[in-house]
């Protein structure tokens, strides 16, 4: 319990560990806890500024579909206008392409008729004129009968 | 009965005797077998225990300290190096907090203070007599462990201080402006001898309260352990009941240890950061 020179050994002691402390084992101690300090600090802004990134790419994402899905609504309207359009285009062709054949065919059939009418008026002639000779026993000048002949066709 | 208390008074006094070396008083030097002789030895003698301890923790913590200081990492620290680096943080922040100037030894200082007392304190939780009955047997007649129940270690670092602080303050403030301080205030120029009495009185209060303070709380402690110690001596049931107290007060202790550490750090930079403000 005296006071005595340990007094003395005790303080030099105690500078000398304070010394000791400063030097070797405070500074680099501190350092690290810095350049960790800054380090974490940067990481966070930069897992900020990669949040903000992508928030923008999803907007920018987001604004891109929504063009991409208007322009395939307007597409597809096109299109289904297009296709109506066709549809009455092929009607309308078919329409008059059939209207075309009908009347062909008519007047083909017309005409077949003509000609049949034609043919049979030929062969009635001469079946009357073969007719009429068998009754008249006699043969009939075709030359001079001709004028009668023709106005029997036509009336047949 | 009587031979008892005389034992325990003897048991006492044998604990709180310092294995002190110095100059007897027939001349020769050498170490001091009773508390007479040791006293006798006057201020030229050295605690040769309390010198010992403090130096040997002392190079624990700077051993500990220094190696992760070497290879500190600024990634992802080891498990020593949290632990310092924990320590290391508090003591920043603590520093941060009471001191206001720029100065590159205070947060080194206010480490090493804290980091070394509490080592010494923390001597205080080994048994009482598990180190000197060592000492005993290989022949040394005292041995206290604890070198902060030594006012020598105490009165040593608090005057470190204060010789700290009186240099800062000359530093800072100029030897007209620590003298200015010491004598013109409270009460002006007129009353200065009544000045310079309460200045001085403040002033060295500072250590001498830095230093009483630890000693007296890790004092008082030691003796509840030895008193603790004592009644091991007196019975089953006595000793049982010692072991207890004994573990309580240990962990209570805890508490003290790192508390007296704490504000022996912290007024240090107290002090210290009223030496670097200049009026």
């Amino acid at each position: 319990m005296n006071i005595n020179a340990t007094l003395i050994g005790q303080s030099i002691s105690f500078f000398l560990f304070v010394w000791f402390c400063m030097k070797f084992v405070w500074p680099p101690l501190m350092e690290a806890l810095n350049e960790r300090k800054k380090n974490i600090a940067d990481g966070l802004a930069a897992a900020d500024r990669g949040r903000q990134e992508h928030e923008l790419a999803e907007r920018h994402a987001k604004d891109v579909l929504r063009e991409a899905k208007d322009e395939a609504s307007t597409i597809i309207a096109q299109a289904q206008k297009r296709a109506s359009e066709i549809v009455e285009e092929s009607k309308n062709e078919a329409k008059t392409e059939g209207e075309r054949l009908i009347t062909a065919a008519s007047a083909e059939i017309d005409q077949e008729m003509n000609r049949a009418k034609e043919a049979l008026r030929g062969q009635v002639v001469s079946i009357a004129v073969a007719g009429a000779a068998r009754v008249l026993k006699q043969e009939i000048d075709e030359k001079a009968h001709d004028e009668l002949l023709e106005d029997l066709v036509a009336q047949i | 009965m009587a031979g008892e208390i005389h034992s325990s008074t003897d048991y006492i006094k044998h604990h709180l005797q310092n294995l002190t070396w110095g100059q007897h008083s027939d001349g020769s030097w050498g170490l001091a077998h009773t508390a007479q002789e040791a006293k006798e030895m006057g201020f030229w003698a050295f605690n040769l225990d309390t010198l010992g301890f403090s130096l040997l923790l002392g190079v624990v913590f700077f051993f500990l300290f220094y190696r992760v200081a070497k290879k500190a990492t600024t990634g992802v620290p080891s498990g020593a190096q949290n632990f310092v680096e924990m320590i290391v943080d508090f003591i920043d922040d603590s520093v941060r907090g009471s001191f206001s100037a720029k100065s590159d030894l205070v947060a080194p200082l206010a480490l090493t203070i804290f980091a070394w007392i509490f080592l010494m304190n923390l001597m205080d939780l080994v048994p009482v007599d598990w180190i000197p009955g060592l000492a005993g047997m290989v022949g040394l007649p005292f041995l206290k462990v604890v070198p902060t129940t030594d006012p020598n270690a105490t009165f040593g670092m608090a005057i470190a201080v204060f010789a700290l602080v009186l240099f800062y303050s000359i530093k800072i403030k100029g030897i007209g402006g620590f003298a200015g301080e010491l004598t013109l205030q409270p009460f002006g120029k007129w009353a200065l001898p009544i000045n310079l009495f309460l200045e001085g009185v403040t002033l060295i209060s500072k250590p001498i309260s830095l230093a009483l303070r630890l000693f007296g709380n890790m004092y008082a402690g030691e003796m509840i352990f030895i008193l603790i110690a004592i009644m091991y001596g007196s019975g089953m049931m006595m000793a049982s009941f010692a072991g207890i107290l004994q573990l309580g007060w240990a962990i209570f202790h805890i508490l003290i240890i790192t508390l007296q550490a704490f504000i022996f750090m912290t007024l240090t930079i107290v002090y210290l950061d009223m030496a670097h403000q200049d009026h």
